[in-house]
């Protein structure tokens, strides 16, 4: 070889890169799970659940009824009194075994989370199902503790717990709501979202391996009708709900007049708030991570962008520039940044506050990306010129769009970013430390990340303020919504 | 047909994650409860305690770095190791000191139960120790407890098993590094806890396991400048004042552990002991 | 950052990628104990690092001190593969301006095509940037002809937005190339330093409109992390970075880990050290 080739430009593309998905095994159908068994639904009904990248069906789950609730909280009544009555240690043990299943699970459960929900598998594997099993290990851990976390009163759990978990971090959220609610010594009756409900059922399955005690912990897959039946039913103690504000007042309403604990974690409309003394290109990384990390299904998401005018076009062009190295495709490719939408009715709600957007006059760019013909997506889309005013500003849009405003003092963003029904999450980008804890003081959010997005941690208490609901999850504050304190 | 030798334990010293015999080349016998002779231990000395407290202070940082989370799921899956041997232990404390099978399992049973509970402080500590302080000024000022460093424990002659794990594992959680030194009479179940951790991603030099003399290594112990703390289960009032002289050279907590005490309802007070409160402030504004 | 530190590069891009890197090692060699024969074997491979696969390129360049650049010319005359030489009194730079500049000229005179320079840490860390951007000035004007890379020495400046400001420094007053590392401290370069770099000269030519390369040298001994040294490359510049003319690797034992994939990825077998020469 005596003459090197000529060195030309080229273009160097990535190739598929898929996760293999044949070591994992579902069944055709699933059914309730109460009292430790699976059982078919005294409802008699089902549907199939699909993935929404390529809408093939991928297995028959039940639609529970009222009968199956009145069933399942029976059962857990019973359940709960010997639950309760172990030593606290042996409560704790059983979380540390599920935690240790779901660690040694765990390349299944990421897979099958993908497959059901959409989100690419770099991070269900990367951050879903490892934060999951966490919150049974951290949980695991307060069981006979609860006295330190709750500063020495008496204390008692609840009893039956009512749970119901949204479509967008499926197991994650199912670990929220069970690992504090078992710590504390109550039973749990969850129900998972109708799109996404698998790996709730392997939850199952893995509480069986665990072999914790019948009926501690019931799973109702099921409808918006079989949520209603559960916050109505008789028996039930305390309610939890992660979901939209919608729903979330209708069950606070349900609730009128009855003893029944409640708490809520429920949309948001985020602040992302950039000034010009921040690292430009770091928060550029932070708004993406904010509003395009789970395809903007996130209800904490950085959706609404403030940026400070002296930056804003800086920051927008090197927002937009990085958008488009952005990678949207098959979920299951470990380089997908971003994938499918859950489900066609979001699709559509998306596309609606897109197109008001545009009718608004803001400004709407969206990348341009290769959309597969089969499955639900919406490729990463920046509006600017928007007003506080319109509804791109103001409503929850739960996809990948971001809306860009631009204020001029540290006062006005704060009052821009406080101005909201919603107070889930904020995010602070400035190298001033003194200044991000002042702004972080005055924000009414229950959340506040400065110069970072999207960081969860079991030990971390996570709500929100105002219509974005009440209670916390994560932490010691985690505990205090499991138990009654006299 | 003869009937097969069986091929019988060495006993080493577990220090720096390595299992040695003591520099000294010396041994002592291990006799059971009626006399009989069982095994030998290598005897460790002096210059043993300063190894391993060389090696402990090398490990300590490592240790403390790692997340509360990890060193959580360690203490776990040492609870793990020690839960697959128990029946193993729990015959060597029949064999060895003449316990009863129930109460000898029972042992075994409670120091598993110990390390799962201290597993769950790790990420607790924080929570129930520290917190931010609502200081009358625009600062925000938070508290949270480090661990204390390197730690001696003095383990206590009975029950040989559940009282150094008592002792260690306050230690381990909090994110301090361990020299102990064994029960003297009962050695054998000390040693055999070193395969233990040494299977539970442990990393070396974070326990490091001792027998021998107690009157020889426990003041070589507590004297060691580069102590931090010493925990002292001993349960001898004579050595605890010893210790308490020597402690006193270079302020070293000390903490006692009486004879008796519950490891898990006195789990706080351990714990507590070997951190130290760090206090930060940072301005809120200009 | 640990998104792009999490790309999967299978097959056809992996086999690409690593033909790419190859075709932007500077193979180096920069020991006390290096003579002629050395040289000349370093070169050999540099020239061709794989007789059985013709489609690996040659090496961007090799990487000599001044006193071998004479033999390392000889010894890739007429193969396209380029002469590097560290200069400026290499690694620490501290002698008299006079006797880096003097050094530079002897390298140039040899034959060098490319002199890496270091930057003055003393007079950095001292926050004199005047002198710090005069002396690359003068050694630029010392290369005549050369391109100049200028070495941050990253490992030595205190936070990333050190590097970002050093960076912008050497950019301001001349370089042609940005580099990481002299290789002789205890870090090289590092993904986040790499990424710094890359942002600011992203910056720079934007704003100027003059291509500036970059260079990261030292811990890149595995080819993941060349493959995620061109990740970083890719998704922040774009591909047209993708050439030796902008973008170098300053290494040694990471080729025979990148034939030792090559293979691998051909042949589906895990490799051995034997089957790669050691030069």
């Amino acid at each position: 070889m005596a003459v090197a080739p000529e060195r030309t430009r080229l273009t160097w593309d990535y190739s598929p890169a898929p996760e293999s998905a044949d070591h994992v095994r579902l069944r055709d159908a699933y059914g309730v799970f109460v009292g430790g068994e699976f059982a078919d639904p005294r409802s008699g009904k089902s549907a199939p659940t699909v993935n929404p990248a390529t809408e093939a069906k991928i297995a028959k789950v039940a639609i529970a009824g009222e009968e199956d609730v009145a069933h399942a909280v029976k059962v857990a009544r019973e359940a709960q009194r010997k639950w309760a009555a172990l030593p606290a240690l042996e409560r704790g043990k059983y979380l540390f075994r599920i935690a240790r299943l779901m660690q040694e699970r765990a390349r299944e459960l990421a897979i099958v989370e993908t497959m059901d929900g959409g989100k690419p598998i770099r991070e269900s594997r990367d951050i879903d199902i490892p934060l999951a099993a966490a919150h049974f290990f951290h949980y695991a851990g307060w069981a006979d503790k609860i006295g330190y976390g709750i500063a020495g009163r008496e204390h008692r759990p609840h009893g039956v717990v009512a749970q119901i978990v949204p479509w967008n971090f499926p197991l994650l959220m199912a670990a929220w709501k069970l690992a504090p609610a078992l710590a504390c010594g109550n039973a749990a009756i969850l129900k998972p979202a109708d799109t996404t409900p698998l790996t709730a059922l392997l939850l199952a399955e893995i509480c069986q391996e665990a072999e914790l005690p019948p009926g501690v912990v019931s799973i109702l897959p099921g409808n918006g009708a079989t949520g209603a039946a559960l916050v109505r039913a008789e028996g039930i103690d305390k309610v939890a709900f992660t979901g939209s504000t919608a729903v979330g007042k209708d069950i606070q309403a349900a609730l009128a007049g009855r003893d029944v604990g409640l708490t809520l974690e429920l949309g948001g409309k985020s602040a992302n708030i950039v000034f010009e003394d921040a690292s430009i290109d770091q928060a550029v990384e932070g708004i993406v991570q904010g509003i395009f990390f789970n395809q903007g299904h996130v209800c904490c998401a950085g959706s609404r962008l403030l940026v400070q005018e002296s930056v804003a076009e800086q920051v927008e062009a090197k927002l937009w520039e990085r958008m488009q190295k952005l990678r949207l495709g098959d979920p299951l490719d470990k380089n997908t940044d971003v994938g499918a939408v859950n489900s066609g009715e979001q699709l559509t709600r998306i596309e609606t506050l897109v197109a008001a957007g545009e009718d608004e006059g803001a400004t709407r760019r969206t990348i341009a990306c290769d959309i597969p013909e089969r499955g639900h997506w919406f490729a990463p889309t920046l509006f600017t010129e928007v007003s506080p005013v319109h509804r791109i500003a103001v409503e929850e849009i739960f996809g990948p769009v971001v809306s860009m405003l631009t204020f001029r003092t540290q006062a006005e963003a704060i009052e821009k970013a406080n101005n909201s029904k919603y107070g889930l999450a904020a995010g602070i980008w400035t190298d001033k430390g003194g200044k991000a804890f002042e702004v972080a003081a005055q924000l009414k959010a229950g959340v506040v990340w400065q110069n970072t997005y999207n960081h969860f941690d079991p030990t971390a208490a996570f709500g929100g303020y105002k219509e974005s609901g009440f209670g916390r999850e994560g932490g010691a504050a985690g505990l205090r919504p499991y138990v009654r304190v006299s | 047909m003869s009937p097969r030798l069986a091929v019988r334990k060495t006993y080493k010293l577990y220090v720096g994650g390595a299992f040695a015999r003591s520099e000294s080349g010396r041994h002592d016998p291990v006799l059971d409860h009626e006399g009989s002779h069982v095994a030998n231990i290598t005897r460790a000395s002096r210059k043993d305690v300063r190894d391993a407290v060389k090696k402990a202070r090398g490990a300590q940082p490592g240790w403390a770095a790692k997340t509360a989370y990890n060193r959580g799921q360690v203490l776990y899956r040492a609870a793990e190791a020690l839960e697959q041997r128990s029946a193993e232990f729990a015959q060597q404390a029949v064999d060895l000191r003449g316990a009863k099978p129930a109460a000898a399992r029972d042992e075994v049973a409670a120091a598993v139960d110990v390390l799962v509970h201290y597993a769950g402080w790790t990420d607790k500590l924080h929570a129930v120790l520290g917190g931010v302080n609502p200081v009358a000024a625009p600062f925000l000022s938070f508290s949270s407890p480090e661990a204390t460093g390197v730690v001696g424990v003095v383990a206590p002659e009975e029950p040989e098993l559940l009282g150094l794990v008592g002792a260690i594992a306050p230690a381990m959680a909090a994110g301090n590094a361990v020299v102990a030194i064994c029960s003297e009479r009962w050695p054998l179940a000390g040693l055999d806890l070193g395969e233990v951790l040494a299977v539970s991603d442990v990393p070396g030099g974070v326990v490091n396991l001792l027998a021998g003399r107690r009157e020889e290594l426990a003041p070589a112990l507590g004297a060691h400048r580069d102590l931090n703390a010493i925990v002292d289960a001993s349960g001898d009032a004579e050595l605890g004042e010893r210790l308490d002289v020597l402690a006193a050279e270079t302020v070293k907590r000390v903490v006692r552990i009486p004879a008796g005490s519950d490891a898990v309802d006195d789990s706080l007070r351990r714990l507590e002991a070997l951190t130290e409160l760090k206090t930060a402030w940072h301005p809120i504004g200009a | 950052m640990s998104t792009l530190a999490k790309r999967s590069i299978k097959t056809e891009a992996k086999l690409q990628g690593i033909r790419l890197a190859v075709s932007m090692l500077d193979l180096t060699t920069l020991e006390g104990a290096d003579t002629p024969g050395k040289v000349r074997q370093l070169a050999a491979k540099a020239v061709c690092p794989s007789p059985t696969r013709p489609e690996i390129p040659s090496c961007a360049a090799v990487c000599v001190y001044p006193a071998l650049v004479g033999v390392a010319r000889d010894a890739v005359a007429g193969s396209g593969v380029h002469v590097a030489s560290v200069a400026t009194a290499f690694p620490s730079g501290q002698s008299s301006l006079e006797v880096r500049l003097q050094d530079t000229r002897e390298a140039v005179a040899a034959g060098a095509d490319e002199i890496d320079m270091v930057i003055s840490r003393q007079a950095y860390l001292a926050g004199d940037d005047a002198r710090v951007i005069e002396e690359i000035v003068q050694v630029k004007e010392a290369c005549g002809d050369a391109h100049l890379k200028v070495i941050l020495e990253t490992a030595e400046l205190p936070s990333y937005d050190h590097v970002r400001h050093a960076s912008m420094l050497a950019m301001e007053a001349g370089a042609d190339f940005i580099k990481t590392s002299t290789g002789k401290a205890k870090v090289g370069a590092t993904p986040g330093v790499v990424l710094v770099m890359l942002e600011a000269l992203r910056d720079y030519t934007q704003r100027t409109g003059r291509v500036v390369g970059m260079k990261p040298a030292g811990g890149v001994s595995t080819s993941k992390q060349a493959l995620h040294m061109l990740v970083l490359v890719k998704e922040t510049l774009g591909d047209e970075w993708l050439t030796p003319d902008r973008f170098r690797i300053g290494a040694s034992s990471v080729l025979n880990d990148l034939l030792m994939q090559y293979e691998k990825t051909q042949t589906g077998r895990y490799g051995r050290a034997e089957d790669f020469s050691k030069e």
